[in-house]
């Protein structure tokens, strides 16, 4: 199908572009962006006057829960929630049930992502046999197999040596490792940042450094081992200005937060609402400022939604009893341009945090706009407000802390491939 | 956050009586004073005031305790409530939507009001925010976050012995971390003025943070006794020798225990409070908690009053006030 996105304002991270445009797509590819290609002939015709046309999103974790948890999402689902908000690539950590520690469990996730036919799915495969940290996996069939990269999903490797010998066999074969930094030992079970707010509330914290101490490890772990490491939903400033050091310093890290961090606080824990329940914990203002401070500074490369969705009665307990996780998709965009909004950056840099910035962590040759390219699109009007409700939200997870909230930036057409998965208008209000 | 004002209702009355934060001095002292009132009920021979007469108060108990809920019981029949006492063990297959079903059933049972006990912080406020509107909720202690009726009976013993809460130095003793008791403490006496609030124990039970609160921390039990009105010892769970918190009872007993020679440091009027049920030996010595310092009885019997207060002025609300007769 050809297609013809008309008279949007195009921005192109990876280019440093950002000009009104045209943009024409055949056969699934970006055929040409700026002037239009003379003599083509759009079979269907997108106006996208006072919108941006930017590359669909690419979302660096999303837990689409199946398969194993069919009761919370489903692949179907949550890639549909997905394209409605602007992200055509989600990627998937490895902790299904079963989990993704063989390539025919890889299979099954890509035949069904297929069939929905809503958004592109890659996947991290396992790191260790069943997560537990003890053996590490097949890591080799897993990336012959397709998965992007290794990780070992919410639980991080205790055990050093075992961590060490799963990045040198990963960096035998230039697997990257995808790590949730957190030391198990100090964070001991708890469920909130431990601070002012966890004394007042009587809630067991997980102190800053449970982070900051993994992310010291994995450092030099990552530099005695010389393995591509990213490093996955950053909460705490210290663990931050480490990463940014070692990579100033010539070490291959990369790093992420999940867009909630930019926003809420252990304040937000107050009232004991259970939707701020997330891991690592919402902590304090001075780190919030400082995740602000490293999307500025690009010691950040990627913003992410980090959805969790989760059914009604997951969240219905006391708080430490809830599950922790916000269902992040439709709200990724608005939230990312508004943290970056707060930080003064341009809407270039804002998006390269969505599009090329993820891309790049998963090497993959998406999220920009060069003739030739996958035609990957998401078109938003910048200024839009818009509330989201548990209504109008796509995924099957309603729990989100930002739900009645006053959005601004709202997804009018995403296109995967060059097919439309996605459209404003075509939605039933 | 629309939820800051769960416990009271549009005319600022107590709608549900969750934690001590939050609560305005005069409404502490409301209650303090109509304690005052039930304080003479329990010595007259016919020991009811017909208050809540046909109303019906479930004790709702997921952990045990046995003097907390007594003392609730009483007050609730003192007050001609009918009463309902229900423990349900926690157990980890017990979870999920059946907290909710368990809260349906039983509000299908037309009651008034839940006296909550749980292990769970924030389970009293997690009730009071699930519960049907005509239910109210009284937390009886909820894991480590709160136990406000227990700190305003403490509070209803100091002002018994001391008239007044402004010139007073309080030290709170031990394991502040677990404590709701402390935290509720920390709230109620902050709130009722008292010039000094001290908490002393060891960093791994008393963190830094716990200043936040308003207290001052001592490590030092004979500098953070020095000159104090009121020392308030905490029951140390035995438990905290496992998780690295104290290397043993012994030297727990060494650093913090109330003996006769430390608490003489503090002033000679000094009282000594407990919220019970004491550990002898670990953090107070026999001769101490018997001794003629310690109110720690007189703490038990003024908890009927307090709840008597609380509950009334709760449940009390839509029935115009009716007086208190002696």
């Amino acid at each position: 199908m050809r297609i013809l996105i008309k008279g949007g304002r195009v921005v192109d991270p990876a280019r440093q572009l950002d000009a009104v445009g045209d943009i024409c797509i055949a056969d699934g590819k970006i055929v040409s962006v700026g002037q239009k290609v003379a003599g083509f002939q759009p079979e269907h015709t997108i106006e996208a006057q006072d919108m941006v046309v930017c590359p669909g999103l690419v979302d660096l974790s999303v837990r689409l829960r199946e398969p194993g948890q069919e009761h919370k999402a489903t692949i179907d689902s949550e890639t549909r929630a997905a394209a409605a908000g602007g992200i055509t690539t989600v990627c998937m950590p490895p902790d299904t049930d079963p989990i993704v520690d063989s390539p025919a469990v890889l299979e099954l996730i890509r035949q069904r992502a297929d069939a929905a036919g809503h958004a592109h799915v890659v996947v991290l495969g396992a790191m260790t046999k069943q997560l537990t940290g003890g053996e590490i996996t097949e890591m080799h069939a897993l990336k012959r197999a397709g998965c992007v990269g290794i990780s070992n999903g919410m639980s991080a490797v205790q055990n050093s040596l075992v961590l060490r010998r799963a990045m040198e066999y990963a960096a035998s074969y230039d697997i990257k490792v995808f790590l949730v930094p957190e030391d198990s030992d100090l964070a001991n079970g708890g469920c909130v940042h431990e601070g002012t707010i966890s004394i007042r509330m009587g809630l067991p914290g997980i102190p800053e450094c449970a982070e900051s101490i993994a992310v010291g490890r994995d450092l030099l772990l990552v530099e005695q081992t010389g393995v591509s490491a990213h490093f996955c939903r950053l909460s705490s400033g210290r663990a931050l200005s480490m990463i940014s050091r070692a990579r100033h310093d010539g070490l291959a890290v990369s790093a992420d937060v999940a867009v909630h961090q930019l926003h809420l606080t252990e304040i937000d824990l107050a009232d004991f609402n259970a939707n701020c329940h997330v891991r690592p914990p919402l902590r304090s203002q001075r780190d919030r400022e400082m995740l602000l401070e490293g999307l500025r500074s690009g010691a950040i490369n990627a913003v992410c939604s980090d959805h969790q969705p989760h059914e009604t009665s997951a969240k219905l307990l006391p708080f430490a009893e809830t599950q922790p996780g916000v269902s992040g998709l439709e709200s990724l965009l608005p939230l990312t341009l508004r943290a970056g909004v707060e930080a003064g950056m341009p809407l270039v840099n804002i998006l390269a945090l969505l599009t090329s910035g993820p891309a790049a962590v998963l090497g993959l040759d998406r999220g920009h706009l060069a003739p030739g390219a996958v035609a990957d699109i998401c078109v938003f009007r910048e200024h839009e407000r818009w509330r989201m409700t548990p209504e109008t939200t796509l995924s099957k997870g309603k729990n989100s802390p930002f739900m009645h909230w006053e959005m601004q930036g709202r997804v009018q057409h995403t296109l995967l491939a060059g097919k439309p998965v996605f459209s404003l208008q075509a939605e039933p209000a | 956050m629309k939820r800051h004002n769960l416990q009271l209702d549009d005319q600022g009355q107590l709608r549900h009586f969750l934690t001590v934060e939050g609560l305005s001095r005069a409404l502490l002292v409301e209650i303090l004073d109509r304690a005052e009132t039930f304080a003479g009920v329990a010595s007259r021979s016919v020991k009811k005031v017909p208050l809540l007469r046909g109303k019906t108060v479930i004790n709702l108990f997921f952990e045990s305790s046995t003097r907390t809920r007594t003392t609730f019981e009483l007050a609730a029949k003192r007050l001609s409530a009918d009463v309902l006492n229900i423990n349900i063990a926690t157990s980890a297959t017990n979870k999920g939507e059946s907290l909710l079903d368990t809260l349906r059933n039983l509000e299908a049972m037309h009651c008034d009001m839940f006296v909550v006990r749980h292990n769970q912080s924030g389970a009293a406020p997690f009730f009071a925010a699930h519960v049907a509107p005509h239910i109210s909720v009284i937390n009886a202690g909820d894991g480590s976050h709160a136990h406000p009726t227990q700190a305003m009976l403490d509070a209803f013993t100091i002002r018994q012995v001391k008239g007044d809460f402004h010139r007073l130095k309080v030290a709170v003793v031990g394991d502040i971390l677990h404590s709701r008791v402390a935290r509720s403490q920390i709230h109620a006496l902050t709130t009722l003025g008292v010039d000094e609030l001290r908490v002393v124990g060891p960093k791994t039970l008393v963190p830094d943070s716990v200043a936040s609160l308003g207290a001052h921390i001592f490590h030092d039990l004979s500098a953070g006794l020095r000159d104090v009105d009121v020392v308030i010892m905490l029951r140390l769970q035995r438990e905290r020798m496992q998780g690295a918190f104290l290397p043993s009872v012994h030297e727990y007993f060494h650093l913090y225990g109330l003996t006769e020679e430390k608490l003489a440091l503090a002033r000679p009027d000094a009282i000594v409070l407990h919220p019970g049920p004491i550990n002898r030996g670990v953090e107070i010595d026999s001769r101490v908690a018997d001794g003629k310092q310690s109110v720690i009885l007189q703490q038990v019997s003024n908890g009927i009053a307090v709840r008597m207060a609380i509950m009334s002025m709760v449940l009390g609300r839509q029935t115009e006030n009716p007086e208190v007769k002696h």
